[in-house]
């Protein structure tokens, strides 16, 4: 009975399911462990978008915005307002360049894994998002710093006050645990680990449509695997706007959590 | 009728991917309840107090971001465990 469910639940001979090997790339230029590979290709494209955007939308700013103007001025505007003010309150415009770009390099990493031809989140190898958790690590550490001094943000930070000496014993070490290693560590694991499972899930579901489309018996199973497909594309998009999103809001938060002292 | 123990050894064969989805699954089980509650709380409080609703988002984004991040971690463990 189970040995028959197992058989019948099985896919067909002949499908391989992809796993993490797609993640893997080549050498394009030099060879050995430090080589450009495809994947830093990408994001040097990537910079060179950012770039391109930015400096194509205001080299020669409009005071009636159009066109490309008019989009990067709302995402300035989304960034200032929604994340930089709400967050960090009105000390946070000095940040919103910062979390502009960082917001903006981060979306157009993600939505390589969508873009035909590229189709490989650029945040889906360890390398980028652990670089930027690190620079945002770094950042909220100096920006605590210099707003309250190095032994008052420490003593702020480790032994927060208002709670009863006793129990310092308890909050320091998970404070110190939670504030300079889960941070960081939490930050980049999000990033990559929603970008490896969009490109898994996407991946399997246009390998499994084209095993499908194969033979005359399985056409009528393609057609709702393939519908499901361009969900997920779409899906896809959505989570590369909000992965950005929830990077950038989190760096709001620390630096907020690190400039202002809880009294 | 048959032995739990037996039929685990007939399956020896595959015993990582069975490892796997158990841990991805029961990794996504808290989290998938604690989004369930946090996200549902949030909307009581936005139909409450509408004026407050961007608050209320920008915190439950937040929220969200912190739980998911546990099942993002079995989901990360499960492509370790050989």
């Amino acid at each position: 009975m189970l040995s028959g469910i197992l058989a019948f639940s099985k896919p067909p001979a002949g499908f391989e399911a992809p796993g993490t090997e797609i993640l893997k790339t080549a050498c394009v230029i030099g060879d050995g462990t430090y080589c450009v590979n495809r994947v830093a290709l990408y994001m040097f494209l990537s910079v060179i978008i950012v770039l391109g955007l930015f400096l194509a939308a205001f080299r020669k700013p409009n005071l009636v915005p159009r066109g490309l103007q008019n989009v990067m001025e709302a995402v300035v505007e989304f960034v200032r307002n929604q994340i930089a003010i709400e967050v960090i309150g009105p000390a946070g415009v000095s940040w919103v360049p910062f979390l502009t770009t960082m917001f903006v390099f981060i979306f157009v990493n993600n939505i390589f894994e969508i873009i035909p031809g590229i189709q490989f989140p650029v945040n889906s190898r360890m390398a980028i998002p652990a670089f930027l958790a690190a620079l945002v690590w770094v950042l909220f550490n100096v920006a605590g710093a210099r707003a309250q001094g190095l032994g008052h943000y420490l003593r702020n930070t480790l032994f927060p006050p208002g709670v009863p000496v006793a129990l310092y014993v308890l909050v320091t070490p998970i404070e110190l645990v939670s504030v300079f290693l889960v941070r960081p560590l939490t930050l980049s694991v999000r990033l990559l680990a929603n970008m490896i499972a969009g490109h898994l899930i996407l991946t399997i579901f246009f390998v499994g449509t084209a095993y499908l489309l194969a033979k005359p018996a399985t056409i009528p199973f393609a057609i709702p695997t393939f519908a499901l497909s361009v969900f997920l594309v779409g899906f896809e998009i959505l989570v590369s706007v909000l992965q950005a999103y929830i990077f950038t809001i989190l760096t709001a938060v620390y630096i907020s959590g690190a400039i202002h002292p809880e009294h | 009728m048959t032995h739990l123990l037996g039929v685990l050894a007939a399956v020896s064969g595959d015993v990582g991917s069975i490892g796997k989805g158990l841990v991805y699954g029961l990794g996504a089980i808290g989290p998938g309840i604690g989004i369930g509650f946090l996200v549902g709380k949030s909307v009581e409080a936005m139909a409450r107090q509408p004026e407050a609703a961007g608050m209320v988002r920008t915190t439950m984004f937040l929220g969200i971001a912190f739980v998911e991040a546990l099942a993002l971690f079995g989901f990360v463990l499960s492509f370790i465990i050989k």
